[in-house]
């Protein structure tokens, strides 16, 4: 005993290293495939305070073009708005599927191969996990952990993400996955190869998700291939969204999900 | 107050970690090149220290800009590598000259303290992309991605050095 402890002080520095290398080395590891570390992430207070102070700074350096994105916005949804006829009517009976709450970017990041952003919205907005966020042009991305006045965002730009989307007016869905390699460009896979695909075609959300409503822009094909099997496409898809200038988000609560998660665990146990 | 090793330490610690996470973190030049400038602690840390508590201030350092950038415990693991090779690191470096009482970074010469820090750089992209990326079918991003942010943090750290170097260093 003795001598275990005299090696033990002997080598106290290594051995206090390879004590710390192997902590990390376990969380590394998890949050590789799992999800991200509920305590250590920068939706908590102190992180989520000083990218608070410090996207109040830089927020004007591109408010122009912010305002100009957000008024192109307006023009898109006001043209919607005077071209749907007995609106006024038909509003009343319109069951409120989804309901959406806007919030700011105070930490955005891209060139990593897991990106989280963080936006200035958390628990007392009502913001919980599992809400999609949402852009002007397209998805954004995730909640994933959420703190009082803070939430963070699983970006599409992860590779752990998966987003159920579609080619446009089809009913052809793959899953919407991220190579790393280039923050303009994800993958879409799974595209059975009966598809008929042009160069150009338009991706959106798809219905199976209870996270996104149907129909939001994603992106168009930049380029298609056959996958390995030669039974499915990989679609490169060039994102609406310039991931690397953003600032206004909306989040998306979808009010069925809690009923449509329910339901579906209900089937699969009834099985 | 500024002569306190212990205090300047504490300040290069904290300032280390806000220019890290709130400018070198948003810098994405080229879309991707985020210079890892907090390798400078391990660079300017009193030469005579307790290994065991440089270890620990390592670890703590490396986590603080883990919680900001949310890469759990990446920068950590590279931080304690990187201060439990130090010792080996300076030694291969400064030569015989680092085991006398009396050696400090005034007797190196500047050769030698480039290659100092260029060998701390080296070791930390090479640690920090392969655990990032964590996959060989990447091999040619993550060579990529070492290649020029180790460049773009040894510029930088250069300019920074001789930005902040004491009259008498």
């Amino acid at each position: 005993m003795q001598r275990i402890i005299n090696f033990i002080l002997n080598y106290r520095n290594s051995v206090l290293y390879f004590f710390l290398l192997i902590v990390s080395l376990t969380f590394t590891i998890r949050s590789h495939s799992y999800h991200q570390s509920y305590f250590f992430n920068s939706s908590k207070w102190f992180t989520g305070s000083v990218y608070n102070v410090s996207s109040n700074i830089t927020s004007y350096f591109n408010l122009e073009e912010e305002n100009q994105r957000l008024s192109e916005e307006n023009e898109k949804l006001r043209n919607q708005l005077f071209n749907t006829s007995t609106i006024s009517d038909s509003i009343k009976y319109l069951r409120v599927d989804f309901e959406v709450v806007h919030a700011r970017i105070v930490k955005n990041s891209y060139a990593s191969p897991r990106n989280y952003i963080t936006i200035d919205k958390g628990d007392k907005d009502g913001i919980s996990q599992d809400m999609g966020v949402i852009t002007t042009k397209g998805i954004l991305g995730i909640v994933e952990n959420t703190s009082a006045n803070f939430a963070t965002v699983q970006s599409i730009l992860n590779t752990k993400s998966t987003i159920n989307a579609k080619i446009k007016n089809t009913n052809y869905f793959g899953s919407l996955k991220w190579d790393a390699k280039n923050f303009n460009v994800v993958q879409l896979i799974d595209i059975p190869r009966l598809v008929p695909l042009t160069v150009g075609d338009t991706i959106v959300t798809g219905s199976m998700s209870s996270i996104f409503p149907e129909n939001i822009p994603i992106g168009v094909i930049k380029k298609y291939n056959l996958n390995q099997a030669q039974s499915s496409y990989n679609i490169d898809v060039t994102l609406f969204n310039n991931m690397a200038n953003l600032k206004n988000v909306y989040i998306v609560k979808n009010k069925n999900r809690k009923e449509v998660l329910e339901l579906e665990k209900t089937t699969l146990n009834a099985e | 107050m500024l002569s306190n090793p212990i205090i300047v330490t504490i300040v290069r610690f904290v300032l280390l970690i806000l220019v890290q996470v709130l400018i070198f973190n948003n810098l994405n030049f080229f879309g991707y090149i985020n210079p890892l400038v907090y390798v400078l602690f391990f660079y300017w840390y009193p030469i005579r220290e307790n290994r065991a508590a440089f270890i620990t201030v390592s670890f703590l350092l490396g986590l603080f800009i883990d919680i900001f950038s949310d890469t759990l415990a990446l920068h950590a693991i590279v931080s304690i590598t990187l201060a439990y090779v130090r010792p080996f690191l300076m030694r291969f470096c400064f030569g015989a000259n680092f085991d006398f009482q009396a050696f400090t970074f005034k007797n190196a010469t500047r050769l030698q303290r480039i290659t100092f820090l260029f060998l701390l750089i080296l070791i930390q992209h090479v640690l920090f992309f392969s655990l990032e990326i964590w996959s060989f079918a990447h091999i040619l991003l993550i060579l990529k991605k070492i290649l020029f942010t180790s460049f773009s943090t040894f510029l930088i750290c250069i300019l920074l050095t001789s930005l902040f170097a004491k009259e008498n260093d």
